[in-house]
């Protein structure tokens, strides 16, 4: 059994009269990745804020390394990093005087700050930018900066708050990579995102959270087991043997068979997985059908997703929610 | 238990104070590094009280009579006080300015002392940089001919009081900022209270031909003490109608807006944001 380094019971917070969270429990393994994902507005930064001893809760208790994030913050606050939805760097600083600059803040004496700065500058791939100031960097840098600064006194717990939202495409890719190489190395790490392919690609276990409570928790495949089967894909090749496809495939299973006629597809659930979609080729091939395309399929953690909060602001797929849906949940959040 | 901490969990008082220090230069090496980086700040800001010594000096001065004393000398401590003053509000958007991109929410994650950020800030912008700025108000003073006439101590001493004074106000823009939390609302919250306090005062013309009743407010208010006070430091004395004991008066004042709104905007900057 590994250990639990983020432990949070029955947490409550509101602003006036907005329940930005409405008794949050969970429990986040050290050298893991837990993922909350959630719509804009459902909590998961004011969840990220209180654990990382920004904000109070009204009610419920939580600790990180078994430290009270009430109580016994000072001990705490040396061990966390935390990087934002925003890039909190100086922008009129340099690269390497920002991180210097936290690495002072941390009490690493100046030539160690320097050393530091150094180190993860290089690791981060910026090196080549260090003694420029941050308001020239690009979008990307400055979030690998960001995320290089909540490094720089080598945290043993780290709180990612929505890394990626905003950014292009390969920019999401490198942040990906270089979180991987963190988790590697043993560093837990906690990750909001609304990006259903982040948690999936990153997260070892989820939690999606919805109105301020979490309303499902697992890894991502058993949140897509739990939710949804397994089903079967076909795609017939030519019209004329749709029918006889169709009669084949009533043999395979008794559940409810879909068929898309002019897509000339039809799916399955395969409640057997795997034997079940050989049971399909057999058939489909004594039936002399000839196949386009067939497969087993998950189902996507979009679908699951929409299933959990039922309704349609969820998270999709990256890139589609902007700079508003950013600045939307931030106001929600800290000024309501 | 799963962890223990890497650092000893109940610092020492030394400890403390070293650590409290040293957060605070950093932060306050932050802050100036913005004028490095953004010297057009500084040239604007001090373009705005040199325009303020030319407009009283020779627009409205020719109709402001200071009987026993010349007008320049008389302007000179005014202009001074009301530098450091606008040159505080600074300090408000600044502050907002962190609030609002985010940097905040870093520095308070940190294991740093909790006073170092507006520490920083106040040191920055409130006491060295209003140092410079009160320099280079001299320089154009006496350019147009003000002069100490009092010994040097009593010179060092009036800039001494000057800049403690810009360092009490900053306190003050420091809480604005902290309460205005944009910097829209900064810019203007952290302007207003600064106007009426320094025009209703003794800064730019004797309180003598003010209305009985805005001259009761204009005596005691802190912003006529310090400028009588540092009237009194400058012409060594001589300038009619002040006294040492507007000195003192001056100091107390520093001391209590600083005793007042020192734990007011570390305890907002601790509860809100």
């Amino acid at each position: 059994m590994t250990d639990i380094a983020i432990h949070v019971e029955g947490v409550r917070k509101a602003f006036g009269s907005v329940q930005a969270l409405d008794g949050v429990s969970l429990q986040a393994e050290q050298g893991r990745v837990f993922g909350l994902l959630g719509p804009n507005g459902a909590g998961k930064t004011t969840l990220v804020r209180i654990l990382t001893t920004l904000l109070l809760p009204d009610e419920g208790r939580a600790t990180v390394l078994g430290h009270d994030v009430r109580t016994q913050r000072e001990g705490l606050r040396p061990l966390i990093g935390l990087a934002g939805q925003y890039a909190a760097v100086d922008e009129n600083l340099t690269g390497r005087e920002n991180l210097v600059m936290v690495g002072r803040l941390y009490h690493l004496g100046r030539r160690e700050a320097r050393r530091r700065a150094d180190e993860v500058l290089e690791r981060f791939d910026l090196a080549h930018a260090a003694g420029r100031p941050a308001k020239t960097f690009s979008g990307g840098m400055r979030r690998r900066l960001d995320l290089a600064a909540s490094l720089v006194g080598r945290p043993e717990v780290l709180f990612l708050d929505e890394p990626t939202t905003g950014l292009d495409p390969r920019s999401r890719r490198t942040m990906w990579a270089l979180i991987r190489e963190l988790v590697e190395e043993g560093t837990t790490l906690l990750l909001t995102t609304q990006y259903l392919e982040e948690a999936d690609e990153l997260a070892d276990r989820i939690a999606v959270v919805d109105h301020g409570r979490v309303i499902a928790e697992g890894t991502s495949d058993e949140l897509k087991a739990r939710l949804a089967r397994d089903y079967v894909e076909v795609g017939v090749e030519r019209p004329e043997t749709f029918d006889a496809a169709l009669a084949a495939l009533r043999d395979v299973t008794d559940e409810e068979i879909q068929a898309e006629r002019e897509a000339l597809r039809i799916s399955l659930p395969a409640v057997h997985g795997a034997r079940d979609l050989l049971d399909a080729v057999r058939r489909l091939d004594a039936a002399d059908v000839e196949l386009a395309d067939i497969g087993l399929r998950r189902p996507s953690l979009d679908e699951v997703f929409l299933a959990l909060t039922g309704h349609e602001d969820a998270p999709s797929s990256p890139g589609a929610p902007g700079q508003d849906g950013r600045a939307e949940e931030r106001r929600e959040e800290v000024t309501a | 238990m799963t962890a223990t901490p890497r650092r000893s969990a109940a610092p020492g008082v030394l400890e403390r104070v070293a650590t409290n220090v040293s957060d605070t230069l950093v932060m306050a090496q932050r802050n100036l590094m913005r004028y490095v980086r953004l010297p057009r700040l500084l040239v604007f800001s001090s373009i705005q009280p040199i325009m303020f010594v030319i407009l009283f000096a020779y627009v409205f001065g020719g109709a402001i009579r200071t009987p026993g004393v010349n007008y320049i000398n008389y302007l000179i401590p005014g202009i001074l006080i009301q530098t450091v003053l606008f040159g505080a509000t600074q300090t408000t958007t600044g502050l907002a300015d962190d609030l609002s991109k985010g940097i905040v929410d870093r520095f308070r994650s940190l294991p740093m002392a909790r006073g170092a950020v507006l520490a920083g800030r106040t040191l920055a912008d409130g006491l060295l940089r209003n140092l410079f700025i009160v320099g280079l108000m001299l320089a154009v003073g006496a350019i147009i001919g003000f002069r100490f006439e009092g010994s040097v101590a009593q010179a060092l001493a009036a800039i001494g009081v000057v800049a403690l004074f810009g360092f009490a106000f900053s306190w003050i823009s420091a809480l604005i900022g902290l309460l205005a939390k944009d910097p829209e609302t900064a810019q203007v919250a952290g302007f207003i209270w600064v106007f009426p306090l320094v025009f209703a005062s003794s800064a730019f013309v004797p309180v003598q031909t003010m209305p009985h009743w805005l001259r009761a407010f204009a005596n005691v208010q802190p912003i006529s003490v310090t400028v009588n006070g540092v009237r009194f430091l400058t012409s060594g004395g001589a300038a009619p109608g002040v006294a040492a004991a507007d000195v003192w008066q001056a100091l107390l004042w520093a001391a209590a807006i600083l005793l007042v709104f020192m734990p007011l905007a570390i305890l907002q900057y601790r509860r809100a944001v």
